[in-house]
């Protein structure tokens, strides 16, 4: 049985969170993804402020194909989340509480979720379709120029996704 | 000798629809070894990972978008008939047309970037698209075209294998790679290799591949007894659907080969994702 959280998410919701559960998320979450994350990381580096807050937040790597008419958002389903691995833990550490994506995380990564005390969510890669469904409005946010890698806020109900890595660093991905 | 002369806008359309219905449709191929797949599957994960997957692909046809967001790079390979003469544009021009209408007129991402290394600017119409051309004898043009998601292609990788590592070297090689990848391309994977040739021989005949229906074998039948072999071995890998574990890692191996120099065997393996667009037509 799926779990539902409403977001934002508390650290009471993430302390109850295993490696393995079924979650279902509805509320707002961030997207974001290589291009983005490379500014918001050389941004946090210049000691800059960003042009989002992440404090509470949890991002979605999403690369959106564009809505057909009719449609609150395209097709969106998760893009690997390796390739955000080197800007994650900054990201953590600046208060953002989860992550959305698809596959393994660094040893540094899990370091940084269990230490942050947050938790990484695996939708289905390639589902594309039927996540769409739970997404019912967007916004861009910021980074407009970089198309489908702009960040945007999803508003998402019952949106389905899987406990990856908990806050304990339990990870469904960890095989002999 | 006769000369067909094949006007540009045919070939254009004829790309359009390509890319769109590959975006928009999978294969039979690949939803009857999904549908199979649901029923061998052990896992209660991946089993309900798998029925998302086939309601997926069945939404995304019935509604006509893309089954998934990574639309993918656009490549094609053409053989082009050496009695056909194009009217209108060039045909490398009419290919691009056709790739940027169905990218923008069929609400695919556009998913490239013009630098790879310093500007990494998009050219928001997914062009250009990677165009594998042949010329054979004949007045016709044949098109086989794929979206290729980078989730996948990025977990690729050719080696120069040298003839003293034999076919225990080959089965190594592609399982190492394979078992690199894990979680991440989006499993249950479709595996295109290509032995033989030349270094970019081999890549070019894992993409061509990663095209052919998985319900399809090779020719040779000991090159048709590896497929199953490998994809039985990868199968028992564990990383299941979605890399959640079970025991659907692949749903087909396919391999093509070429002649290659007396010093040489190269491999080369292009995986892909379960999303496994191609489509093709002739005009």
């Amino acid at each position: 049985m799926a779990k539902r959280i409403q977001l934002p998410i508390t650290d009471n919701d993430i302390q109850d969170l295993r490696a393995g559960d079924s979650v279902l998320l509805t509320g707002t979450i961030l997207t974001g993804r290589d291009a983005a994350h490379k500014r918001l990381y050389e941004l946090i580096e210049q000691g800059a402020p960003l042009p989002v807050d992440l404090k509470g937040e949890i991002i979605y790597y999403v690369g959106p194909a564009p809505a057909k008419p009719g449609y609150a958002v395209g097709p969106a389903g998760p893009t690997s989340s390796y390739r955000m691995d080197k800007f994650t833990p900054a990201l953590l550490d600046l208060g953002m509480k989860g992550m959305i994506g698809k596959g393994a995380r660094s040893p540094e990564v899990i370091e940084a979720i269990v230490k942050n005390k947050a938790v990484y969510f695996a939708a289905i890669g390639g589902a594309a379709a039927v996540i769409a469904k739970s997404i019912t409005a967007e916004e861009i946010i910021c980074y407009e120029d970089l198309g489908a890698e702009a960040v945007r806020r999803y508003t998402v109900k019952d949106f389905p996704c899987i406990v990856a890595i908990d806050c304990l660093g339990n990870n469904v991905y960890a095989r002999k | 000798m006769q000369i067909r002369e094949i006007d540009s806008a045919e070939v254009t359309a004829a790309v359009k629809k390509l890319f769109t219905d590959c975006n928009y449709f999978i294969g039979e191929d690949i939803m009857d070894a999904l549908e199979a797949a649901r029923q061998s599957e052990s896992s209660p994960v991946g089993k309900s990972v798998l029925d998302t997957i086939i309601e997926n692909d069945r939404l995304a046809a019935r509604e006509e978008i893309a089954m998934c967001q990574d639309t993918g790079m656009a490549v094609l390979f053409v053989e082009y008939g050496d009695r056909v003469c194009i009217s209108g544009e060039s045909f490398e021009d009419a290919v691009q047309r056709g790739v940027r209408e169905a990218y923008r007129d069929g609400y695919l991402r556009k998913s490239v970037v013009d630098d790879p290394v310093f500007d990494r600017v998009n050219t928001r119409d997914n062009t250009p698209a990677i165009i594998h051309t042949k010329i054979v004898a004949g007045d016709k043009i044949k098109i086989t075209a794929g979206g290729k998601g980078f989730g996948s292609e990025n977990m690729s990788a050719i080696k120069m294998l040298t003839p003293a590592y034999g076919v225990e070297g080959v089965k190594k090689f592609i399982l190492d790679t394979v078992r690199a990848a894990g979680p991440n391309p989006c499993p249950p994977i479709v595996v295109g290799v290509g032995i033989g040739g030349t270094f970019e021989r081999a890549a070019q005949l894992a993409k061509k591949a990663t095209f052919r229906p998985i319900n399809t074998k090779n020719g040779d039948e000991r090159y048709a007894a590896l497929e199953d072999e490998l994809l039985a071995e990868i199968n028992k890998m564990g990383f299941g659907p979605a890399g959640l574990g079970g025991d659907t890692s692949a749903l087909g191996v396919n391999i093509e080969t070429s002649p290659t120099h007396i010093a040489g065997m190269p491999v080369a393996v292009n995986i892909c994702c379960h999303a496994a667009r191609h489509a093709c037509t002739e005009i």
